[in-house]
């Protein structure tokens, strides 16, 4: 009985979601042009209409994509993605680590414990590392949004360059026997017994999906809306190839540039889609703006400070300057390639 | 005498969990002692590698979850 009313209601919500979401530009023009009264073409109409269309759709999306990875999370623990790692082998290790990186729940404040966790427990420091870049990066917010702002090609390509970035930036991390720049206490800390973990079901994994909607959503919704209202002022306001000049392929050191300015920075990824959405409009080069996106979702000072508690500092620049590289090279790729 | 552990690095979360935690207990109107355990090193000997973690009587009993007032009770009963 507790299964019909479950699956009632989620097809009953499905269907309402659905409705509303295939009306909703329709919705944005009416409001700007019959509502508002507004003049087709005008600076502020254009402004106006991003923000009405842009808003619902993304906080939509939103909802909807953290209940589906909710549910998927369920199915994933970082003890479970211990005992797959420990005992790997160190390129195989690599891509499993960026793999499971993607779908292990994971927030930067547990950063600490999981990788003495993962090192106590003999998974290789590269892999560790593996792990410890793909988390972040690929953030499922943001590449769903992708998905829906840009379609499959673009969000695909965000998680295949992150998964490549992960990989390559942990082996070469696990081939500079950085070992000792590991604060010593780390191999000396006392692991103690893992967790039990406790049987879920389907009524289970739907309630955990719900939390982490009222969780992440009633956390982000703010910068969502400021994101969409600064996207919507470059949209309505900054002239069309505006941002070309200096965003776009033509200036070599604008990936580079980038990637400084998003190191320091610190956005939700659901914040930052649609001022990239806006940037993209306007002529700059999606290599440089993917670049730009991945610093600031990826490479984070709180997270540097967080991780000095168990690296010394030469290990915590490698490993920034190795990820900031691969950002690069990477932008630059897609500036010459696309 | 329960006593309540919480494990954590000083997030948001962590100090919300204690919070929650002394709620509870002061509802259920317990004996109770509640201790904040903020040293990685202390952190890790409980094995949880997700924080805010919730230790009643030295059993782990979540990790990596901000749990209700109402979530925690049904957990001091036991």
């Amino acid at each position: 009985m507790r299964i019909l009313k479950w699956t009632l209601f989620l097809t009953a919500a499905v269907l309402l979601w659905g409705l509303i979401y295939w009306n909703l530009a329709a919705f944005g023009g009416w409001f700007t042009y019959s509502l508002l009264k507004m003049q087709q073409g005008g600076h502020l109409s254009s402004a106006v209409e991003f923000f009405v269309f842009e808003t619902p759709k993304v906080l939509m999306l939103l909802v909807l994509i953290v209940f589906g990875i909710g549910i998927v999370r369920s199915f994933f623990t970082p003890e479970k993605t211990r005992k797959i790692l420990s005992g790997k082998s160190e390129t195989v290790g690599n891509i499993l680590a960026a793999l499971l990186g993607v779908v292990t729940p994971f927030c930067s404040c547990s950063a600490v414990p999981l990788f003495v966790g993962f090192v106590t427990a003999g998974v290789p420091l590269g892999v560790t590392f593996s792990f410890l870049i793909s988390a972040p990066m690929i953030n499922e917010i943001a590449l769903v949004m992708l998905f829906g702002m840009f379609g499959w090609k673009v969000a695909g390509l965000y998680m295949g360059v992150g998964l490549l970035i992960a990989i390559v930036a942990g082996w070469i991390l696990g081939r500079l026997h950085m070992e000792k720049h590991i604060e010593p206490w780390v191999f000396q800390a006392q692991m103690g017994e893992a967790v039990k973990e406790e049987a879920i079901n389907w009524e289970g994994r739907i309630r955990y999906g719900l939390i982490a909607v009222r969780d992440i959503v009633s956390k982000v919704w703010i910068y969502v809306i400021l994101g969409i209202a600064v996207g919507a002022g470059i949209h309505g306001y900054v002239p069309q190839d505006f941002m070309a000049s200096f965003m776009g392929k033509g200036a070599w050191w604008s990936v580079p540039a980038a990637v400084l300015l998003g190191v320091p920075m610190y956005s939700n990824a659901a914040g930052i889609i649609p001022v990239v959405k806006a940037l993209l409009e306007k002529g700059a080069a999606l290599g440089t703006v993917l670049a730009f996106m991945m610093a600031v979702i990826g490479l984070s000072l709180p997270e540097a400070i967080i991780l000095r508690n168990i690296l010394k500092p030469k290990l915590v620049f490698t490993f920034f300057g190795i990820v900031a590289v691969g950002i690069i090279i990477i932008g630059y790729l897609f500036n010459i390639l696309l | 005498m329960k006593k309540i552990q919480i494990l954590g690095t000083g997030c948001p979360k962590c100090r919300a969990l204690a919070q929650n935690a002394e709620t509870a207990a002061k509802e259920m109107g317990i004996e109770y002692k509640i201790e904040k355990v903020t040293d990685i090193k202390e952190i890790m000997k409980f094995g949880v590698m997700m924080t805010p973690a919730l230790v009643i009587d030295g059993q782990v009993k979540t990790a990596g979850k901000l749990l209700n007032v109402q979530e925690i009770k049904e957990m001091l009963k036991l």
